[in-house]
C-alpha cells in the first residue's frame, strides 16, 4: 500500500517561507547557503590534491637522482596538506559530522571529483613532469582567483596553496623546457608524454551547474574564465621546449561528476584499505 | 659527455642568519638547478632564506676549519618535530 | 649497524708505524678533526668509503620498506608523517654521499658498487614490511637501534663525517617517536590491532639485534676503526644498550619480547638476552634475504629508468651554457 502523506504534521518549510514572506523581510542567505555546490566544489579542490599527491608519492625511493626524490616528497607533502584542507573545508559545511579523512578514506570512486588527469598512471618520468605541468598552470589559476572568494576560509587556504603551488609550477615548467630542449631522447619522452595527456587538459575548463552556482555566489570562478591564462603560459612553456601540443584533439572529461577512468578504482582500492578492512578502527 | 651531475656547495643564510653558511653540497646540472634543489633539500622550502651555490671545483681551500652545519627543519611541518609526538614519561628520553 | 661489516685495513702497533701515521693517529687521540685533503692513511680513506658508502646506501635503501606503505597509510597525517620520514631518508643518503665524496669517489660510482653488488647495505631493510604495524616497529626499534650508533658517530674523527651525522640525528629525533607512537595507538587499539602489533615486534626483534653486526669475539675489523675514532663502540657494547632501553618500552606497550631467556641481571644491571641466529644474518648479507632482490631491483631500476632524465639535463645545461657564450661573444 502506498503510503499516505501525514495529515496531521504541517509542511514546515512551506510555512516557513510563508511567515518570511509575510514579514517584509528581505530573505537572506545563511552563512553556508548553497551547500550542495560548495561542498561539491570543495571536494573537486581537495580530491585533485589528494589523488595527485597520492600520484607524486608513489615515486618515493623511485626517483631519477636523490635531489629530485626529495623535491617530490615535498610536493607531494604541500598538496595532502592542501587536500587536509579543502576536504576538511568541505566535511565541516557538510555538517554530516565527517571529517577530511572521511572524505578521503570511505567515499567510493563514484563521489570522487578530482579531475581525470590527475588520476592517470605516473608512466615514464616524462608523463608525471607533464602531467604535474599542464596541472600546476591551471592549479595556479584557479588559487590566484580563490584568494579573492567572498568566502574568507575559501580565500585563506588558497593563499596559503598558492605560494606552494607558485613554486610546484616553477619547477614542473623549467623542468619540462629543459628536457623538451635536451637530448633526443629526453624530448621524444617529453612530446609523446605531451600528445598522450592533451586529450585530458579540456576537462579542466568545463563549466557545469556546480561552478555556475559558484560563480554566482563569487565563490569561486567559472573554470573557462581561467583557460586563456592557461594556454599562454603553456604555450609559452611548451614553446621553450620546443613540443608542440596536438591539434583538434579529442577531449575525455567525467571525473568532476565522478566518471573516472578505471585507475581511479585501484588507487582507492590501496589508499583506502585499512580503513576498509579494519572499520572504526583509530590509527 | 658525462651525464654525472657536478657537485655544489650551498650556503644559506636564513631569516635570521647573518652571514651565508655552508650548509652542505647537492648534485645539480647547473647553477639554477642547484639553487632550485638547495631549497628542497636544505630548507625544506622555509621561506626567508637566501642561498648561494658554488661549483665544488672552483673552491680554492686552505686548511679548512669549520663549525658543523645546524639548521632548523621546515617549521611549517610539525611533525618533523620530535615534541609532536606525546611519549609517556616512563617511557623516558627518546 | 647501517654499516654492520666494514672491512677494515689492517691495524699497526705504534712501531709499526711511519713518522706521518703516527703524527695523525696523535692528532685523532687529541679528538682533532680530519678534514679533507689533509693528509691520511690510506687505510683509514679507504675504511671511511665503505662505511659512509654502506651508511649511505643504507638510507637509500631503507627508503623502500617503509615506502611500501606511504600509498597505504590509514590517515592523512599518517601519510603525510610517513611521506616526511622516508624523504629525510633521501636527505641522509644525500648527506652521506656528498660526505663520502669528500674522499675522492663520486656518488655514482658509488651506486654503481651498490648496483652490482659489491657493497652492502644494512640487512635489517631486506626484510618485508607485512602490515601497517611495521611502520610501528621500523620507527620503533630500526630508528632506535640506528640513533644508538649515530650519536656517537657525531664525535667522528673525520670532520664532513661528523657534520653529516649532526644534521642527521637532529633531523631524525622524529623519527623513532613516530614509530613509538603507531605502536601505542595500535595496543590500545582493537584486539585485531594490538595482535599486528605484537607480530611486528615478534618479526623485527632478531632483525634489529642483527643491526650492531656480529658479536665482538667474531667482528675481526673494530681495533683499527676504534683507533681510529671512526666506529665509537663495540657492536656488544650498543647492542647490550639497545636491549636495555627497549625492553621496558616494550612491556609499556604491553607487548612480549620474543625472547623467553630475556631476564634482568642484577649483577651486570642489564638484561642477559638470546642472541640472534646469526646463520640467517650471514645469508641475509649474503644476498638470501627475503626481500634482497626487491630492494636491490627497485633501486637498479630506478637508476637505469632515470638515465635518459639525468642526461637531458645535463644536455640542457651545456646548450644553455655554449647559448650564454655565443651571446657573450656577440656582444664584445
Amino acid at each position: 500500500m502506498p503510503s499516505l502523506p501525514d495529515m496531521t504534521t504541517p509542511n514546515l518549510t512551506a510555512l516557513a517561507g510563508q511567515a518570511l514572506a509575510d514579514s517584509g523581510h528581505v530573505a537572506v542567505p545563511a552563512p553556508d547557503a548553497g551547500q550542495p555546490e560548495f561542498v561539491e566544489f570543495l571536494q573537486r579542490m581537495g580530491d585533485n590534491c589528494l589523488i595527485l599527491g597520492h600520484r607524486v608519492s608513489e615515486w618515493c625511493g623511485h626517483a631519477p637522482a636523490l635531489e629530485e626524490d626529495i623535491a617530490l616528497a615535498n610536493q607531494a607533502l604541500d598538496l595532502i596538506g592542501q587536500c587536509q584542507l579543502w576536504l576538511g573545508l568541505a566535511a565541516d559545511i557538510e555538517g554530516k559530522g565527517r571529517d577530511a579523512d572521511a572524505l578521503a578514506y570511505l567515499r567510493d570512486a563514484g563521489a570522487f571529483r578530482n579531475l581525470l588527469l590527475v588520476e592517470l598512471p605516473n608512466g615514464d618520468f616524462g608523463v608525471t613532469l607533464m602531467r604535474q605541468f599542464l596541472f600546476d598552470a591551471f592549479h595556479i589559476e584557479m588559487l590566484r582567483a580563490l584568494k579573492a572568494s567572498s568566502d574568507p576560509r575559501v580565500a585563506e587556504i588558497a593563499a596559503k596553496a598558492e605560494k606552494e603551488v607558485a613554486y610546484h609550477l616553477e619547477r614542473s615548467a623549467d623542468l619540462v623546457i629543459r628536457l623538451g630542449d635536451g637530448t633526443d631522447e629526453s624530448r621524444a619522452r617529453m612530446q609523446a608524454a605531451l600528445t598522450k595527456l592533451w586529450s585530458y587538459t579540456g576537462e579542466m575548463f568545463l563549466d557545469d551547474a556546480v561552478d555556475q552556482a559558484m560563480s554566482d555566489a563569487r565563490i569561486a570562478p567559472l573554470p573557462s574564465s581561467l583557460q586563456a591564462a592557461w594556454e599562454k603560459t603553456v604555450a609559452a612553456v611548451l614553446d621553450e621546449a620546443t613540443l608542440a601540443a596536438p591539434t583538434g584533439a579529442w577531449q575525455h572529461k567525467g571525473g568532476k561528476k565522478g566518471i573516472h577512468t578505471e585507475h581511479l578504482g585501484y588507487i582507492l582500492a590501496e589508499m583506502q584499505f585499512l580503513q576498509r578492512a579494519y572499520p572504526g578502527a583509530k590509527w | 659527455m658525462s651525464s654525472e651531475w657536478p657537485l655544489w656547495e650551498i650556503f644559506i643564510r636564513g631569516q635570521h642568519g647573518l652571514n651565508h653558511r655552508h650548509v652542505g653540497s647537492l648534485h645539480a646540472p647547473d647553477a639554477e638547478m642547484a639553487i632550485r634543489n638547495a631549497r628542497d633539500v636544505y630548507t625544506r622550502r622555509n621561506e626567508g632564506v637566501s642561498i648561494w651555490v658554488v661549483r665544488s671545483n672552483d673552491i680554492t681551500a686552505s686548511s679548512p676549519s669549520e663549525k658543523g652545519p645546524l639548521y632548523d627543519p621546515s617549521n611549517s611541518k610539525v611533525y618533523r618535530h620530535p615534541t609532536f609526538y606525546d611519549i609517556p614519561d616512563e617511557i623516558g628520553h627518546m | 649497524m647501517y654499516a654492520q661489516l666494514v672491512k677494515s685495513e689492517g691495524s699497526k702497533s705504534r712501531d709499526e708505524m711511519t713518522p706521518e701515521e703516527i703524527a695523525f693517529q696523535d692528532r685523532i687521540d687529541r679528538n682533532e678533526k680530519i678534514e679533507p685533503k689533509e693528509w691520511m692513511p690510506e687505510g683509514y680513506r679507504k675504511t671511511l668509503i665503505r662505511q659512509i658508502g654502506q651508511h649511505a646506501h643504507s638510507e637509500i635503501v631503507g627508503q623502500l620498506p617503509e615506502g611500501n606503505w606511504i600509498t597505504r597509510a590509514p590517515t592523512l597525517e599518517r601519510k603525510a608523517i610517513l611521506l616526511a620520514k622516508v624523504q629525510d631518508e633521501a636527505g641522509h643518503g644525500l648527506y652521506l654521499y656528498c660526505a663520502a665524496e669528500t674522499l675522492g669517489v663520486s656518488r655514482d660510482e658509488l651506486l654503481e658498487k651498490l648496483h652490482s653488488g659489491n657493497m652492502k647495505y644494512s640487512s635489517i631493510f631486506n626484510y618485508p614490511t607485512l602490515t601497517w604495524a611495521d611502520m610501528g616497529a621500523v620507527g620503533w626499534l630500526v630508528d632506535g637501534a640506528a640513533i644508538m650508533n649515530q650519536v656517537p658517530l657525531q664525535r667522528t674523527s673525520y670532520g664532513p663525517y661528523s657534520r653529516a651525522m649532526i644534521r642527521i640525528c637532529k633531523e631524525e629525533s622524529f623519527h623513532q617517536r613516530q614509530g613509538y607512537d603507531i605502536m601505542m595507538k595500535m595496543c590500545a587499539g582493537t584486539p585485531e590491532q594490538k595482535a599486528m602489533a605484537q607480530d611486528a615486534l615478534n618479526r623485527f626483534w632478531y632483525p634489529a639485534l642483527m643491526m650492531f653486526g656480529p658479536s665482538d669475539k667474531d667482528s675481526v675489523h673494530s681495533a683499527q676503526s676504534m683507533a681510529w675514532k671512526i666506529k665509537m663502540n663495540t657492536n656488544d657494547e650498543l647492542r647490550q644498550k639497545f636491549v636495555d632501553q627497549t625492553v621496558p618500552q616494550a612491556e609499556y606497550l604491553g607487548l612480549t619480547v620474543p625472547d623467553p631467556d630475556l631476564k634482568w641481571n642484577e649483577d651486570k644491571g642489564g638484561y642477559d638476552f638470546s642472541e640472534p641466529d646469526w646463520s640467517e644474518f650471514f645469508a641475509v648479507i649474503a644476498g638470501n634475504g627475503p626481500c634482497n632482490a626487491e630492494r636491490l631491483g627497485a633501486r637498479v631500476k630506478a637508476w637505469e629508468d632515470g638515465a635518459w632524465f639525468r642526461e637531458g639535463l645535463m644536455a640542457h645545461a651545456a646548450k644553455a651554457e655554449d647559448r650564454a657564450r655565443a651571446a657573450r661573444h656577440a656582444a664584445e
